[in-house]
């Protein structure tokens, strides 16, 4: 039994071993020159038969057909310009703008009952105003990597880095690593980048709990497995820059992931995919500003731990699977936060403070959120889509109101109101080319307690320069 | 133990028959696919991307695209942008360094043909020009047989073990492709100078290799949906200049190709533009008999 189990591993290592180790050098040069000779042979057959074609058609004497030939200019795809400027990077500019109205003022957004995630999460400011633009340079930096970087141009004047990453191109068995500033896996949306967005701001849940996306400094390994069904793993280990996390001056990961997806066809028409992720992070001195029971500004700030699961999933469907005339897509993500530390109340930045002294108990919270939306191209390029979102309050225990320390839960307008955020968005665009597109967006937006916001905005993204490749 | 061992055994045993048994080809589309199965027959695993009943240029990059090429030993595509909105990242995200670019496991139809109507300027203002040339090659069967050789000996150079039988493949399909094309040729001898209207300048090698004539196209730029205005001016112009029928692919909107036909009353013809498009065209052979049945028929 043992030399038998020996003799078949080593069959299997023989037999699944490189075919060009075992063919002959001899035998290979030979076949080559069979196949050059077979070329050859054909070559001259196809163009005898050209000839032919020439011959019968100066016969027929089809002078406009001539002239037709003649228009068409014949190419070699071979011959390319030359010169340093060759290896140039695929560079494409997004251009974007809004105008917009709304009956709360932006400027005072805020979703009640969650922590202020900081990101840029407020509605489009009023009247008009440019979006970001967005300059995308990529192209392989060798026949191992891959390198991309998306800088935005803020409207004020800034430039921000959003994605900068370089990517692996031969690791094969199904394994890419990324590594530098790039979209995280998490979730579905949070990797499909802003102007690629079927609404012109993101889901509340990711303004409530990722700060609008997530794009972490860091390194992200991805395994896709060798199966028809579509199954991938990925895990990122990031510094934790943002929200939810804090960046810290530390000698290891402020922050990591884990993901699995799933994805297939359903026939020719159909298509899906669905995802489960994992964010694990442990802000220190997480601070924001808020207001007492008074009105009178007072800081509070978190540390502990922060666990964020995602559940992703999307459909796309087309008749045929030709997406040209029609197609819909339904999307829709569930976000769990579960989070438990110390959360202090500090006010003594106050002339006079009520309490004067930094405040400090335990705090836990469980809080979720999730939206659901579709949208629908009923004819060449025009669609619309409809978005609903909610958010739970869920459960807060605040050690300093609960034992007592002074401050009510009055005192923590934002982190205690008991309120449930929700919004209904109804978006309308036209695209006359995959280049660009105008979009009609309405909302009625319920993330402060006891207000609603009504919004509308129109929405121009133009895309210059090189063909991108859109995600699913 | 001896258990344990004949498992792992057996395990080692079947995760070495992939590797031993057919070459996995990608093919993008699905005139590809149906030459790669020309070619390879049996020794081959070939999985088609998209159907004829799918704009080439409006495939997205789908979870099962990225599986399969995740397993794929050879991706063949069309090349000259045709793919550019998706291939990129399934590419890169298959995690499969076989099939990245410069690998030969990648090849490309476009570099072993020469293209047509090369735009002598680039701007997005003539609509989605593709800057190698127009890219839908396959139409002129005589292409067809340029990228048989090469993607033969592409396919010998990946599996060298059964590269013999390649070759008697590509030398079997060569000698039928040859006498297809001759009555092919011979068939469409009424063609020649027929004047069409096209839908989208996916059948330029077909009118180019038939010598028929093209009066105009729906889509006012390539790309671009027809409009009512266009098709007005298109009907006008067919006045001084008729045109004997409108050409479309089976992917293209049969609406503004039925409208016009009505109006200027001449045949409304779908060509299954590539394999799959109609019952007849199951294979290589079946589409250019369909195509040349189709044409022959709005002729007559």
């Amino acid at each position: 039994m043992h030399r038998s189990t020996l003799c078949a591993m080593a069959l299997a290592v023989v037999w699944s071993a490189p075919l060009p180790v075992r063919a002959q050098g001899a035998e290979l040069s030979m076949i080559r020159e069979e196949i050059r000779q077979l070329k050859d042979a054909y070559e001259k057959r196809i163009q005898g038969l050209e000839r032919r074609l020439a011959e019968a058609e100066s016969r027929a004497g089809k002078t406009e057909h001539d002239a037709a030939r003649a228009a068409t200019v014949v190419a070699h795809p071979g011959a390319r310009a030359g010169g340093e400027n060759a290896f140039n990077p695929a560079i494409s500019l997004i251009l974007q703008g809004t105008a917009a109205r709304s009956s709360q003022d932006p400027e005072t957004y805020r979703i009640s009952g969650f922590a202020p995630s900081g990101g840029e999460i407020a509605p489009a400011s009023r009247g008009a105003n440019l979006g970001e633009s967005e300059l995308v340079v990529t192209a392989n930096i060798d026949p191992y990597f891959r390198g991309l970087l998306i800088a935005a141009l803020t409207p004020e004047n800034e430039v921000e880095v959003e994605e900068a990453f370089f990517q692996t191109l031969a690791l094969d068995h199904g394994l890419t690593l990324k590594g530098g500033r790039f979209l995280s896996g998490i979730g579905y949306q949070n990797e499909v980048h802003q102007h690629s967005w079927d609404f012109q701001d993101a889901p509340l849940a990711y303004k409530a709990f990722l700060g609008g996306r997530r794009n972490d400094d860091g390194v992200q390994l991805k395994w896709v497995a060798p199966t028809d069904l579509f199954i991938e793993f990925g895990a990122e280990l990031g510094r934790g820059r943002s929200f939810p996390s804090t960046a810290r001056s530390r000698n290891a990961a402020g922050a990591w992931t884990v993901f699995a997806h799933v994805g297939g066809d359903i026939g020719t028409g159909t298509a899906w995919r669905a995802g489960l992720s994992h964010l694990r992070t442990s802000p220190r001195g997480r601070a924001f500003e808020d207001a007492d029971s008074l009105g009178n500004p007072v800081t509070q700030s978190f540390s502990g731990r922060s666990r964020l699961w995602i559940a992703d999933f999307v459909l796309k469907w087309a008749p045929g699977g030709n997406a040209a005339k029609t197609n819909f897509k339904l999307q829709g993500e569930y976000f769990r936060r579960r989070e438990d530390g110390q959360l202090s109340f500090d006010d003594t930045a106050r002339a006079a403070p009520r309490f004067g002294a930094v405040l400090s108990d335990t705090y836990a919270s469980l809080q979720s959120g999730w939206y659901l939306q579709s949208v629908y191209q009923f004819m060449p390029r025009w669609r619309i889509g409809y978005r609903y979102d909610r958010l739970n309050f869920g459960r807060v225990d605040n050690g300093i109101v609960a034992n007592g320390l002074g401050p009510t839960a009055g005192d923590f307008p934002l982190l205690m109101s008991d309120h449930r955020p929700a919004r209904s968005t109804l978006m309308f665009d036209w695209s006359p080319t995959e280049f660009s597109r105008i979009r009609l967006q309405l909302a009625s937006d319920k993330s402060r307690v006891g207000l609603t916001d009504h919004q509308a905005l129109i929405q121009y993204i133009f895309s210059l320069g090189a063909h991108g490749a859109h995600r699913f | 133990m001896r258990h344990l061992r004949a498992a792992v055994a057996i395990l080692i045993l079947v995760w070495a028959l992939p590797a031993a048994s057919a070459l996995n080809i990608f093919a993008c589309t699905p005139e590809w696919g149906a030459l790669a199965k020309e070619l390879g027959g049996a020794k081959t695993n070939v999985y088609v991307a998209t159907t004829a009943l799918q704009d080439p240029h409006r495939i997205e990059a789908r979870p099962s695209l990225i599986a399969r090429a995740r397993s794929a030993d050879l991706m063949v595509c069309t090349g000259a942008e045709l793919e550019v909105g998706w291939l990129p990242l399934v590419r890169t995200q298959s995690g499969n360094a076989r099939i990245q670019s410069g690998q030969p496991g990648y090849f490309e139809a476009a570099t072993h043909a020469d293209l047509l109507e090369k735009p002598a300027r680039l701007d997005r203002a003539a609509g989605d020009v593709h800057a190698a040339g127009n890219p839908h090659l396959h139409l002129d069967p005589r292409n067809i047989a340029r990228v048989a050789i090469a993607m033969s000996e592409r396919m010998a150079q990946l599996d060298p073990r059964q590269s013999a039988q390649y070759r008697e493949g590509a030398k079997a399909f060569l000698d039928r492709w040859q006498r297809a094309i001759a009555r092919w040729e011979k068939a469409a001898a009424p063609l020649k100078g027929f004047p069409v209207v096209i839908h989208h300048k996916n059948l330029s090698y077909l009118i180019g290799w038939l010598g028929m004539r093209e009066v105009g196209a729906l889509e006012p730029r390539p790309g671009l949906p027809p409009t009512a205005a266009h098709l007005n001016e298109l009907l006008a112009r067919l006045a001084r200049d008729p045109a004997k029928a409108v050409m479309r692919a089976a992917y293209n909107d049969p609406r503004p190709g039925d409208w016009l036909a009505g109006r200027a009353r001449i045949p409304s013809v779908v060509l299954p533009y590539t394999v799959g498009g109609t019952e007849v065209a199951q294979d290589l052979f079946g589409l250019f008999d369909d195509t040349l049945a189709r044409l022959l028929e709005a002729a007559r």
